[in-house]
């Protein structure tokens, strides 16, 4: 059934055919309307489910942590300083491999106080292990969010699906809901190798030393390195495992089937622009308008962004001449954390004699500056016509100083 | 640019614009416009404040999501709001401006567009809304002098929405402002 609402709903909507069987959340804007809404489902009986009211983000993944060593399906979700203020117990959930799925509204981070759109927020959360899938529409929220529970289960790491503040979290656009049936055949019941249970006690996530030893029945447990290199095995494999995920949610669905990126012209692209979230759908527009003009351009718009799937973003973007990264986020004191990835992504393991496309980098809508289609025209057609490098650091648009 | 219709919407917080918007949205959609994109554009709401949001209608798929600065129509729920500036900026020439005025038509000249005005707060009052209740009857004033949406889909969307909140005296206060629309410009 397609129906017209909000992004915020799109996500509950996920959620609820998930049958996601615990929240706990706080109110933060752009979020709140997300959460008012499942609670509205739970009230109602229209979703079974336990609500679960916190005074703060920090224990709202705290109790998503305790439901889900239980073996219950968790859901959390926040923006900016809430996820912020929950960023000890990011590292511990994705440390103890706990597959929560959280929304991040994305809302700029204070100081100064901003309510507004960047990616600044989720981005900060980057190194925390967990996975992080970034959505350009109201299909890709609610799809988004059923797929995240799959892949999230499947290899045991929680996952954040970032949309959009305002942008698409308060913008009403036409989606499909998927019946009940359907997500109930391709999401099967959360059942953990391992859930507390009173009859059969356990200790989780103890004090770990640094070297293996051997545990109370004579077999060698692990060393703490050994128990974080196994996150990061499960999390490089975990690409893999998106692309099955995808596989099946487009063969039940008939939607998607890009796990890792979605492309626009970029088929014999001599220049592609790179991007995040509703920004990417923006850009076409001004793809269209330089195509028109001449210029063979592109867009890439990264879904999978942790973990990274570096072989597959190479292979995208290897061929072009440039590449362009437009990003509303910055690893301040050096340049947009994505920028630094794809620079990465595209340095070969065995080194190359072959020529490397140049990667330009700007820094945009921060904090909900607005985005004109003339200024993102501006600079891409700067970056795709200019010999001249443009040097080391990001460049900025729309900065009025 | 895709071909879309651009609908720009100024009114003040709690007269809900973003409601109205919504409804036409959902009627669009339903004669025939897969791509259609609401986007209120977010301050610092207080009741009151002036508000905007943005309605974007295509056949194709709306994939800019930033705030209409070439509107075809614009909708004004408070007259009082166009002399408070940057309203009908961007307004296409033989644009539609369409305003909740108890003024004369007269008063109303912007380059070559057409003016729509109707005094929604008495027609609203008369069809048993309480007083201020503007989102329902405007959709009407907007129908009169935009042929492209049939009233008939609107009357619907509008009742659906208003659900159990008075369905019938806002589907009753649209039609009235639909039949007291004055056009000129």
């Amino acid at each position: 059934m397609h129906i017209i609402d909000s992004g915020n709903v799109a996500a509950a909507l996920g959620v609820k055919l998930s049958r996601a069987q615990v929240i706990a959340a706080y109110p933060i804007t752009p979020q709140t309307p997300l959460t008012e809404k499942l609670s509205e489902f739970i009230e109602s009986g229209d979703m079974a489910a336990e609500y679960v009211p916190v005074e703060s983000e920090h224990s709202a993944l705290a109790v998503c942590i305790a439901a889900a060593s239980t073996g219950a399906r968790a859901f959390t979700a926040t923006s900016a300083n809430g996820l912020l203020y929950m960023h000890e117990q990011i590292h511990w959930a994705a440390g103890a491999r706990l597959p929560l799925v959280m929304c991040v509204v994305n809302r700029g981070v204070g100081a100064p106080w901003t309510i507004w759109n960047d990616h600044q927020d989720s981005i900060s959360q980057r190194d925390t292990g967990w996975m992080q899938l970034y959505v350009n529409d109201h299909q890709q929220i609610i799809d988004g969010v059923i797929k995240a529970f799959m892949l999230a289960e499947e290899v045991m790491i929680p996952i954040m699906v970032c949309y959009d503040g305002y942008l698409l979290s308060h913008t009403y656009m036409p989606f499909e809901v998927p019946s009940p049936d359907q997500v109930d055949a391709f999401l099967p019941p959360y059942k953990p190798a391992y859930a507390l249970d009173p009859a059969n006690p356990a200790n989780l996530n103890t004090v770990t030393m640094p070297d293996v030893r051997l545990d109370t029945r004579g077999v060698t447990a692990h060393g703490y390195m050994e128990i974080r290199y196994l996150l990061q095995e499960d999390l490089l494999n975990a690409v893999d495992v998106m692309g099955s995920v995808e596989a099946r949610f487009k063969e039940r669905f008939g939607r998607g089937g890009d796990p890792f990126y979605e492309t626009y012209r970029c088929e014999d692209a001599r220049f592609i622009a790179v991007s995040l979230g509703s920004l990417s759908y923006h850009l076409r527009e001004v793809i269209d308008r330089l195509r028109d003009e001449g210029i063979k351009v592109g867009i890439m718009s990264v879904h999978l962004y942790r973990p990274f799937p570096a072989d597959a973003i190479a292979q995208g973007l290897a061929d072009a001449e440039g590449v362009i990264v437009f990003e509303k986020a910055l690893s301040y004191g050096y340049e947009g954390a994505l920028c630094s990835d794809i620079k990465a992504a595209l340095y070969p393991v065995n080194g190359s004699k072959k020529k490397r496309p140049f990667v330009h980098n700007y820094i945009l809508g921060l904090g909900g500056r607005e985005i004109k289609t003339a200024h993102l025209h501006e600079a891409l057609l700067n970056s795709c016509t200019s010999k001249a490098s443009a040097g080391r650091a990001p460049q900025w648009i729309g900065l009025k100083i | 640019m895709k071909e879309s219709i651009q609908i720009r919407w100024h009114g003040r917080g709690g007269q809900g614009a973003i409601t109205a918007a919504k409804i036409v949205a959902k009627a669009m959609f339903q004669s025939g416009y897969p791509g259609v994109a609401m986007v209120p554009t977010f301050g610092t709401e207080r009741r009151g404040a002036p508000v905007f949001t943005s309605l974007k209608i295509s056949k194709d798929k709306i994939y800019d999501l930033s705030p209409i600065e070439r509107p075809d129509i614009v909708v004004v729920l408070d007259h009082v709001l166009l002399e408070e500036g940057n309203i009908t900026n961007g307004l296409k020439e033989g644009g539609i401006l369409v305003v909740n005025s108890p003024c004369s038509l007269e008063e109303y000249h912007y380059n070559g567009c057409t003016v729509a005005i109707c005094d929604i707060n008495s027609l609203a009052i008369k069809a048993g809304l309480p007083e201020g209740t503007i989102n329902s009857g405007i959709i009407g004033a907007l129908a009169r002098v935009w042929k492209l949406v049939d009233m008939e889909v609107l009357i619907e969307a509008i009742k659906e929405e208003f659900g159990d909140r008075r369905p019938e005296q806002n589907a009753l206060a649209a039609q009235l402002a639909y039949d007291n629309t004055l056009i000129g410009g």
